[in-house]
């Protein structure tokens, strides 16, 4: 048995060692930085999981021997989706409203298939949130799309997640929260509900603060309030899902009274609310989808909600929600994007480092710079165009995907018995999207 | 007398828009009857289009209004909606395309519930989208009836094309998530038999010499005779491959032809649609994956298209956001995944004029035919292309690039 695991410990680390010693070199390319302009003739080089050269091929000094030449393609990092329901994972029940402290990483299936059509798509890092039909769903998790994935932990950004905080909290106002009771069934009561509740997560943090380290003095353990207190502090994000104008300021609001860091989801009618947004310095995930409606709330939702924002100053990313598009079709967000007056470079910047940053993963992801994560997709071509492919997906060093690899491509065009189905609209048990 | 003649026919010309006329150029004109022209020109006249050929040969009579894109097709035909039953705002009362009350309800018609002014209509209409063959949806055994309307109306008389195209029926998983009965399979086929036999022997009184054997009127009943006999054609939903057996072997027994809608399992079953050269309207490209369309391939189209069988494309019916989809985006994807640029077109043009039996009149530009002309500014499929004319029936309806 000792002998097992020692052969164990020694296998992976020889395979560790293969993959990531050895610098690798990606030559010719035309390589967007995002944090940059784009380069023609462009070099990647990664090593160990991260990367360390982007610049121009010809500035490259010699000494590397594992050199691929991928002239004609195009470099992306890895896209960041700010808000998917892949997994098969789901958060708070119908005994309340408010789940603070529902984790959705204690219920994501790692085999699931939908990560695979994730990678097929150049996702490479993703926000997994429950659902939307309770004011407060439950806590987010930030998973980035390893290889060989077989556990959550070995997705996770975070190192423990029994002490570290591995995700957002979801949040959600409009008419998806409006139900029975427990449910709320107003718009004033869902902000009443909420404000009750930071309320307490405040008046938990000032009983903290007066016991000043004297165990005998501290509140009994609350993960409810737990959760919320590191809303306060600002070192878990609010991922807030909102379509009306109003609510949306109606969330502008509620941050404001309790300070904490919030970004906006979807946001069908931030166009008409642009300026306000810009003003409250709150950045917004947004949605592109084929027609609106489906919704009231999706009604007014529009191509050119990314140009509107981009334009008053709003920092903007896109969002699949899958189920609502599918991951695979993401880079045809920003086209679209760019259809209704995005700016080029805003809209790839709005598939990766603006997504990165509304996750607070700017630091390690969304960016092609030397010292961050060796995430990167390798394209066909133009990233905005129909013809354009996902050729290969690679997430901290390591090929996940290959569009030229047949049992990889089924992924990307499904056909007979390639996903499993049945996950579909699982985050709608709980209220829709 | 001559001046003021000319001056009132002049005032009517400008101000009546039916009666414009106008020279549309383009860099490449897709005609969809023969190939593409370089640097063609559509002349519009009456509302129809009066010729279709090179800039070159064809002369701009005096008085034409001109516009140029860069690609002009004809205007784009969705083979299967529910728009316009379906609306936007997917209350209750904005839904129309399924009535739950029972399985079997072939005899509920299209224009009773078709709305002209619905959101959606002229939402697709902004992206090329001139006509329509919509009506009840899936979901039922039998949901009702189908219609053919043009998406941009000026009146209650103006937009029907066609008011009973096709009887929608359904056959898979999707029905039994509606209905407690039909709860299996097995039982849908053997409830559709059964209303298939009772129809035709209501066909039989109905062809009686003998006054006294016809049969009272029954609404249900007349309309699935009408299949019988051929003057209506089924639109059968089926996706999985034994759904779409269970439809052929119906059709066999009861002697009609169906047109199959969905076919997303078509590529298990080349031969058999190819010999049976089956109308087909396959399922959005983009389709989502699950349930009876869970197999689907975004390489449909190609395969299709490789083996030979003849398709249309469709934007289907969708039951959340977004509410609709758009065959202009579904066909972009088909091209995308190895459908020919053309073939892609043809899809939501031509193929679809064919199979609705109203090529006479839309489908291709050709002279004699209405004008409905959709104009971009680069190619059609691209994502970040635009639609920036519409013209439907020879008058400009969309002016703006979307």
């Amino acid at each position: 048995m000792i002998l097992r695991t020692i052969f164990s410990i020694l296998l992976l680390a020889s395979i560790n060692a293969n993959a990531q010693k050895e610098a690798a070199v990606f030559i010719n390319a035309k390589v967007f930085p995002v944090n940059a302009e784009p380069i023609e003739n462009g070099a990647l080089v990664i090593q160990n999981g991260k990367i360390i050269f982007v610049g121009k091929a010809d500035e490259l000094k010699g000494g590397f021997e594992n050199i691929i030449d991928v002239s004609g393609k195009v470099i992306l990092p890895g896209l960041v989706d700010t808000h998917s329901h892949i997994g098969e994972g789901d958060g708070g029940d119908r005994s309340s409203t408010t789940h603070p402290d529902v984790r959705i990483l204690d219920a994501i299936d790692p085999n699931s298939d939908t990560f695979k059509k994730a990678i097929a798509g150049g996702i490479t890092t993703v926000n997994v949130m429950p659902g939307s039909g309770h004011l407060m769903s439950g806590q987010t998790v930030y998973l980035k799309l390893r290889k060989d994935s077989k556990v959550i932990e070995d997705m996770l950004f975070c190192e423990d997640p029994l002490n570290d905080i591995c995700g957002g909290l979801k949040m959600a106002n409009g008419t998806n929260s409006l139900r029975e009771p427990p449910f709320t069934g107003t718009r004033g009561k869902s902000a009443a509900v909420i404000r009750q509740l930071f309320i307490k997560a405040v008046e938990y943090k000032s009983q903290i603060d007066r016991a000043a380290g004297d165990h005998e003095k501290m509140p009994a353990r609350n993960i409810e309030m737990e959760a919320l207190l590191e809303v306060l502090d600002g070192r878990r994000i609010v991922q807030h899902h909102t379509h009306r104008a109003d609510d949306i300021i109606t969330v502008i609001r509620l941050s404001k009274e309790f300070g904490f860091k919030v970004v906006l989801h979807h946001v069908s009618e931030g166009w008409k609310v642009a300026e306000e947004i810009a003003e409250a310095n709150v950045p917004c995930s947004i949605i592109m989808i084929d027609s609106p409606g489906g919704k009231l709330e999706a009604v007014n939702l529009i191509y050119k909600t990314g140009a509107v924002l981009e334009e008053a100053g709003v920092d903007v990313a896109y969002h699949t929600d899958d189920g609502i598009t599918d991951s695979r079709f993401f880079l045809r967000s920003a086209a679209f994007g760019v259809r209704a007056g995005m700016s080029y470079n805003k809209s790839i910047e709005a598939l990766t480092l603006a997504g990165a940053r509304m996750l607070g993963l700017e630091n390690r992801v969304g960016s092609l710079e030397t010292g961050k994560d060796a995430d990167f997709i390798i394209l066909s071509g133009d990233p905005l165009s129909l013809y354009t492919r996902v050729e290969q997906t690679w997430v901290e060093g390591e090929k996940v995907f290959d569009f030229n690899d047949p049992e990889s491509r089924k992924y990307s065009l499904g056909g007979y018995e390639v996903y499993r189905g049945d996950y579909q609209y699982l985050h709608n048990c709980g209220g829709e999207e | 007398m001559k001046i003021i003649l000319t001056f009132i026919l002049a005032v009517i010309v400008c101000f009546n828009p039916a009666l414009s006329q106008i020279a549309v150029k383009g860099e490449t004109i897709y005609t969809m009857s023969g190939d593409p022209i370089e640097k063609g020109i559509v002349l519009i006249n009456k509302g129809k289009i009066e010729k279709v050929g090179r800039q070159s040969d064809v002369q701009i009579p005096e008085g034409y209004k001109i516009l140029e894109g860069k690609v002009i097709t004809p205007g784009l035909i969705d083979a299967r909606t529910v728009v316009g039953l379906s609306g936007i705002y997917n209350y209750r009362h904005d839904q129309d395309q399924l009535e739950k009350s029972d399985a079997i309800q072939p005899e509920l018609r299209a224009v009773d519930a078709y709305n002209k002014d619905e959101k959606l209509v002229d939402f697709l209409l902004s992206l090329g989208i001139t006509t329509i063959h919509t009506g009840h949806g899936p979901g039922a055994l039998a949901s009702g009836q189908t219609m053919i309307a043009k998406t941009y109306s000026e009146s209650y008389n103006d937009y029907v094309v066609d008011s009973l195209t096709m009887v929608a029926f359904t056959l898979g998983n999707t029905v039994r998530s509606n209905y407690s009965k039909p709860g299996t399979r097995s039982k849908a086929v053997a409830m559709l038999r059964s209303e298939f036999l009772k129809a035709q022997e209501y066909l039989k009184k109905q062809n009686s010499n003998d006054e006294k054997e016809r049969p009272k009127r029954d609404l249900k009943l007349e309309i699935l005779a009408k299949v019988l006999n051929g003057d209506v054609r089924a639109l059968f939903t089926v996706n999985r491959a034994v759904d779409i057996m269970a439809a052929l072997r119906l059709a066999d027994e009861f002697g009609f032809k169906p047109v199959l809608d969905g076919v997303a399992e078509g590529y298990l079953l080349l031969d058999e649609l190819k010999v049976r050269k089956l109308e087909i309207i396959l399922h959005p490209t983009m389709v989502r994956t699950y349930g009876d369309t869970k197999n689907a391939s975004l390489e449909t189209p190609k395969t299709f298209y490789e083996a030979g069988i003849l398709f249309s494309l469709q934007s289907g019916y969708e039951s959340y956001v977004p509410k609709t989809r758009v065959v202009l985006f579904e066909a972009a994807m088909a091209h995308s995944y190895g459908l020919p640029l053309e073939e892609a077109l043809a899809s939501i043009t031509i193929n679809p004029a064919k199979l609705l039996g109203i090529d006479e009149s839309v489908g291709s530009l050709e002279e004699g035919k209405f004008a409905d002309i959709v104009v971009f500014d680069g190619n059609p499929f691209e994502y970040t292309s635009h639609v920036c004319k519409v013209i439907v029936k020879g008058k400009i309806v969309k002016d703006e690039c979307f």
